[in-house]
Order: C-alpha cells, then structure tokens, then sequence
C-alpha cells in the first residue's frame, strides 16, 4: 500500500498544528462557535446531539494493521470503546471531546492517517472497490488512481469551496462494489482498443433528497489525462453550479439542468483549454505511485487447500462461512475474506476497540498486511491464504466478528439516525436491529439470498436507502418516527433509484412489512431469481398487497 | 476605506511575504459620481464607460462578481491595473476560478485583488490562485496574511503561483 514520505508526513503536521491553534482560540474564548464551525468543518469535526463526532478518512477504504490499530487506541481513549464504519469507507467516533481533537490528529498523523477532507463542500475522500488489488476481475488496480486523486485534490486552492461537497469513486473491476454511480464523479477502468488502460467518466449521480445515478460523460479517457478531466469537471461545476440553494447546488442539478450532451459539451470544451502537460501528473510520479501498489509477494499455492478442505468438512460453520463472506482471488490459494459488522442485533458498522484489534492482529498475520473498509460498512482481508482460511474463522467467530450475511437480509446499512445525528427525523439502528432478527436464522437468511437492505434516518440518504433492493427512509409525522419503504433500487452496476410502496408505517410495522415483502419474494420468484430481479419482473403491486392487506 | 494588504516578494518561493499598502484605488459605485484620480468600477460601467477612462491618465480596475465571467475582459486586460474578484460569502469559491483563469489562462499580470468576505483562513488558497492583493474582513494584519499562506510547506497541485509541488520535490 502507499506510504508517506517525509513531504506527506511534514503535511499532516502543519494541518494539526493548524488546527491545534485553531481549537486553543475557540477554547479560549476568541472564535465563536459561528466562526469555528468552518474550520472544525474542514477537520471532519461535527458537533451532534450529545457530542463532537470526528470522521476520520479512510483513503480508499485502505487500512493497514497499525492504523487500525491506533483507531481501536482512540477508540478506548477518547470514546466509549469503539468506532462506526460509514457508507463512505470512513470512520466515526460519535463522543469526542473539542480539547481532545488535537491530541487524536497527532496519534492519528503518526499513523498516516487524518480527517482532512470528510465534510465541508469540497472533494471528499476518494473511495474505490475493496477488493482492489484481490480480484481476477480488475482491469487496473484503482487505488492507484485513488491515491492521485487523493494527492491532487489535497487542499486543492481552487475546489475547496465549491458549491457543495464532492464525492469521486472508482473502480476496475465490473463489478461494482463502491456504488460507483451514485458519485458525483464516478470513474469505471476500461481497456482501449489498444490495449491501453482509460476510463469511462460517469458524473452527476447523488442521492440526498433528489437521488440521480450518473450518466457517462466520456465513455473513454486515456487514464494519463484523469487530473486535466476532473479539473475540468469541477471548474464547469464550480463556475456553474447553483449556490442559491444547497438543495440543488450538487453537481447532479447542473448535469440534469443542462442535460448530459451540453454539460458534456461545456466539459470537453474547458478540457480542449487546459494544459494537458501542467494539469496531468508527471509519468514518473505515476510510476511512483503505481510501485507503492506493486502486487506482493503471493505465494506459489496450489488452487485447492487440504488443510482447508479438511477443515471445512467438518465445520458446518465454516461451510456457512466460506458461502457467503469468502470470495475467489487472482491468485491460486489465496480467498478475499468478509468481516462482517452486522452480528444479529448490533448497530451496522460498529465495531469495538477490541474487535479492531482482532482485525489488525488477523490483518497483520494472515492478510499481508492489508485491511479494508467496504461501503455497506464492513470489513475485508483481501489476502489471506486458503490454509489459514480455519485459524482466520476461528479468530473471528471467537470475537463475534464471523457472522455469515454479507449480502443477505441482515447485513443491513444504516446511517446513526436519531440516536446521534442532529438532522434525523428518525431513529435507523433500532429499525435495522429489527429487521436483521427477523433474519436471524442464517438458513432463512441463505435461502432468501442476496438482498440489500439500506436504511436512511432522513432524506439525505447517508445510508443509501435510494439504491437499496428494499429502502427504507426515516421521516417524521406530526411528531412520531414513521418509515417510507421502496423497493427495486441498486448501488451496483446495475444501478437504478427505488420506487416508493406506498404509505409509511410507524417503527413497529416496518420488520413485519420487510417480512412479507420477503415472503411474497419467497413465493413468486423463479430460479435463481434474487429478490431485486424478481421485483424487476413483476413490479410493485405483488409486494404493495402483501405488505398493505397484511397492515390492515 | 478598507485597508489593502499587498503581496511581496515572489509566492512560487518560500520567501513571499505581506505589506500593509497605500491603495490609490476608490471603489465607484454604478450610481456614483466619478471622482479624480485611479478607480475601480463594476463590470458594467467598465463596459459602458471604460474607453474614455483608460483614455484618460487615470489607473483602472474592473470589479468582477462570482456570477461574471473573467473572459468577458480578456481584450481589455493589458490595459487594466487591477481585476478586483468579490467574495459575497468566504464560502463562494468561483473567485477562486477566475483569478487561476486570469493568471494562467488570460496572463493577466496586473493585480487581482480579493474583495468581500475575504479572511486570513483561507489566504493560502487565495495566494495559490494568483492573488496579489487583499482587502481583509476580519481585521486580519500583513503578519498574521504572511503566517497564514505560509501555513503548509507543501503543497499537492500545480496552481497560478507556480510553487514547486510535491511530486516535483520528490523527483529531486
Ligand atoms: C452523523 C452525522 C452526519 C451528518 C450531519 C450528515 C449529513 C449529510 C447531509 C446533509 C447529506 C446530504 C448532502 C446532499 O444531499 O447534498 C448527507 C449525504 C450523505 N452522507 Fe451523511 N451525514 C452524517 C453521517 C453520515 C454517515 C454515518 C454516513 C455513512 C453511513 C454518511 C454518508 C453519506 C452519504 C453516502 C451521503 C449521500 C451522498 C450523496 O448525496 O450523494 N453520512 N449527509
Ligand atoms: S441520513 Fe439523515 S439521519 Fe442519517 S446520518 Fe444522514 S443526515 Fe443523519
């Protein structure tokens, strides 16, 4: 994975002791909370129902087992003992205190990790395909690209007040596990015709209150010029994007205002302006970059593990396990491991301090190293070889991190709703506890297959309730917490937005409704049909009916 | 009159600083009466009367709003002194875009002043972009300006300041 350098790490350490200065003026009475906010703002610092929450950026999802072992140390330290994955690959401590913040930007920086760049209306985190670097299925390895972003949009002197926030994704495999489209700019690898590697550009995708999936602005960008493109994009957004209204100051209102052929037109032609050879990264700092993600050294295994085979023919468990959280990698021997932060029952995305350090002792010994963040906020070993496959579950199961769900009904995405967030109209995590128990049986579960179930506490849509097989979105109704279904949306490579069901229902009738959705699923599917195909064949009326005649 | 900070020294080194400066400039509104003397003036009264003022021996300077487009003056600019970019609100970045055009798109080489909502946080930003002149909100000094832009030894991205960017201090 890519390391600082003594210019990345001089870097981190003039942001903290900024910001170190920064907090000891508010503290002591010489900025007021109006005047602080924007900066703590560019700090990742929220001030939320009953604390400071601090988002902490995950570059592309990517950890190593001392970053992850430092968050479990600030979890312990500063918080109550863990942490929360986001939608986005980053992490939250949801009770901070405002005196600590510097003291954890320094631990962090140690660590080469930061919180630059998680909220204010500039370019986000970079988040990629948590199989990077795993899958037989990629064209190129996206963190590299990742990291240019990363770098280029660093403070970048002109997009750091753009008209809204910005999110950029990437991936190159054709499976789409980072909700690419859903971006504001989202970057699909391709191969050229000859031979070389570029990009299909997509922008204008968001969800929030008006939910868009991208549309391709250039179906092939040679990869040398990506930083030229994406400046040119943002400099289209950032002179034409509205500002009279932060509901429609994305770049999706501006892509859907002008129509995708004339902001297509207006970004080719501030394209055709740019210097090609100042704006693009020099070929020998790409080098550079690339060689950080050199493939390590894998070794030379045969494709089938006996130690393994063994182990599993006796272990139910492991069976279960290795159905539905292991994933083939290119490599013969070797298998990507889900960890999945969904056990029955506990808030999607947490993990405590203990469990993390778990992650980092099994991440250091059987995953070369290498930790990763996936957007429905769990983890992944990418490398670990098929003969530890049994150590690997054994660990896991013993620290309630071997729950096997990934995809399935209880690996549910939920934002912190009303329980920590200050916009909320409604509480996520006791609705997704509800749900998951519904699914508790992991026989039920495996037999319904993949369905993804996202749950949102307001319409920003932090947890992707627009791009869920079943969303559900939180609002509120005269007072009381009320939950809107809609079915057949998709974050993956066959994006699409869901369709409302009908009128919401109060707390206690969503896992019901979810039940008879599924068991109407259960009844009319055919073959191997996953719950969203079928909804694509039939519509909404089968599920409307079972879920309204079961209500009255 | 608000006082102007200007930029000394050369922003692509590390040597660059800030100095209190004398500004001969008066900002004219569109109703006022001209007076005597260098002016800046709103983009549409440079339109209206600006080439009877640049024939004059007077200094002028062009006020251009966010939602104005700099390009609109490039025929003029090597007869202008000053392109004063407005700030309504710290938080509208497009000022950002038209001093970066007009530095290294246009060649500009006049000064382009930040006027409005214009704050020592975000002096870095500004200097990068082609900056060379400030009118601050926030009472902020020449020190405190300098201090500011020079808060990060590095710096990530080419921009109009033509500092040396990490990847060209790496390949050293
Ligand atoms: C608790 C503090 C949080 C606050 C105040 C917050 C605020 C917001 C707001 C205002 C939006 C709408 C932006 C827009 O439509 O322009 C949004 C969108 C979003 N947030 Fe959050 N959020 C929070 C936590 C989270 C968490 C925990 C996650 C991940 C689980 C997350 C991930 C996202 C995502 C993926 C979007 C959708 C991006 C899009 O519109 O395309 N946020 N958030
Ligand atoms: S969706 Fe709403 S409730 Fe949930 S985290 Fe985002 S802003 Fe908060």
């Amino acid at each position: 994975m890519y390391l600082y350098d003594a210019i990345d790490r001089e870097f981190l350490t003039d942001r903290s002791n900024e910001f170190r200065h920064q907090v000891a003026r508010r503290l002591a009475g010489e900025l007021t909370e109006d005047q602080f906010k924007p900066l703590r703002l560019m700090n990742g610092l929220y001030l939320q129902l009953h604390a400071y929450m601090l988002r902490i950026a995950i570059p592309y999802g990517s950890l190593n087992s001392r970053q992850v072992r430092r968050l479990a140390w600030i979890g312990r330290t500063y918080d109550k003992g863990y942490g929360h994955f986001t939608t986005r690959q980053n992490l939250q401590f949801h009770w901070i205190k405002l005196k600590d913040v510097p003291d954890i930007l320094d631990a962090m920086a140690e660590v080469d990790l930061h919180a630059i760049q998680t909220s204010g209306n500039c370019i986000r985190n970079v988040t990629a395909d948590p199989y990077a670097g795993a899958t037989a299925e990629e064209i190129d390895d996206p963190r590299v690209w990742s990291e240019v972003l990363r770098q280029w949009s660093t403070l970048h002197p002109e997009f750091s007040f753009l008209p809204r926030k910005f999110k950029i994704a990437v991936t190159g495999a054709l499976t789409d596990r980072a909700a690419v489209k859903t971006h504001d700019i989202g970057l699909f690898l391709r191969k050229g015709r000859d031979d070389q590697i570029g990009f299909e550009v997509v922008a204008g995708g968001g969800q929030g209150r008006t939910p868009y999936i991208a549309q391709t602005v250039r179906s092939y960008l040679p990869a040398e010029h990506l930083l030229s493109y994406v400046e040119a994009i943002l400099r289209v957004y950032n002179r034409h994007g509205r500002r009279d209204n932060i509901y429609k100051a994305r770049i999706k209102i501006l892509v859907a205002a002008l129509g995708i052929e004339e902001f297509t037109r207006q970004v080719e032609e501030e394209w055709g302006k740019i210097s090609a050879e100042r704006a693009d990264l020099p070929a020998a700092e790409l080098d550079r970059i690339r060689a950080a993600f050199a493939q390590p050294r894998f070794e030379t295994l045969p494709d089938v593990s006996e130690a393994f085979e063994a182990a599993r023919a006796a272990s139910p468990a492991l069976q279960r396990f290795v159905r539905n959280n292991v994933k083939p990698h290119k490599v013969p021997g070797y298998a990507i491991v889900e960890v999945s932060l969904k056990a029955i029952g506990q808030t999607p995305g947490d993990a405590t301090a203990d469990q993390l350090d778990v992650v980092a002792d099994l991440g250091e010994r059987y995953s070369l190293d290498d930790i990763r963040v996936t957007h429905a906020q769990n983890l992944v070993l990418p490398h670990v070889k098929l003969d530890d496959l049994p150590a690997v579950h054994a660990a896991l199961e013993a620290a309630g991190l071997a729950t096997a769900n990934i995809d399935l009904a209880s690996d549910i995405i939920a934002c912190p709703g009303l329980d920590y967030c200050a916009l909320a109209n409604a509480r996520a995590i006791p609705i997704a506890q509800d749900i998951a128990r519904k699914f508790a049986d992991p026989d039920r579960a495996e037999k319904v297959g993949e369905l993804k179930i996202k749950i949102s506490g307001c319409i920003n849509a932090c947890g992707h309730h627009h791009v869920a097989h079943i969303g559900i979105l939180g609002v509120d109704k005269k007072g009381e917490e009320f939950y809107q279904l809609s079915l057949g949306g998709s974050g993956a490579e066959d994006a699409s937005i869901g369709k409302i069901l009908g009128p919401g229902l109060s707390a206690d009738k969503v896992a019901p409704a979810i039940d008879a959705l599924v068991e109407a699923y259960l009844h009319i599917r055919t073959g191997e049909e996953r719950f969203l195909d079928t909804y694509r064949r039939v519509g909404l009326e089968p599920f409307k009916e079972a879920v309204y005649a079961q209500a009255d | 009159m608000p006082k102007l900070i200007k930029l000394t020294g050369d922003p692509s080194g590390k040597d660059f600083g800030a100095e209190w400066a004398e500004d001969g400039f008066v900002h004219v509104g569109d109703d006022d009466a001209l007076p005597e003397g260098d002016v800046i003036l709103s983009l549409a009264r440079f339109q209206a009367e600006g080439e009877i003022l640049l024939s004059n021996s007077r200094r002028v300077g062009v006020r251009v709003e966010p939602d104005q487009e700099v390009e609109a003056l490039a025929y003029d600019l090597p007869r202008l002194s000053v392109v004063a970019l407005a700030f309504p609100k710290y938080r509208d970045g497009r000022a950002y875009t038209s001093a970066r055009l007009l530095r290294e798109r246009l060649g500009f080489t006049g000064q382009v002043r930040a006027v409005g909502d214009v704050l020592q946080e975000q002096a870095g930003f500004m200097v990068r972009c082609g900056f060379d002149a400030f009118e601050p909100a926030d009472g902020a000094t020449p020190e405190a300006w300098t201090k500011a832009a020079h808060r990060f030894r590095h710096v990530y991205q080419r921009a109009a300041d033509h500092r040396r960017v990490a990847f060209e201090e790496r390949a050293v």
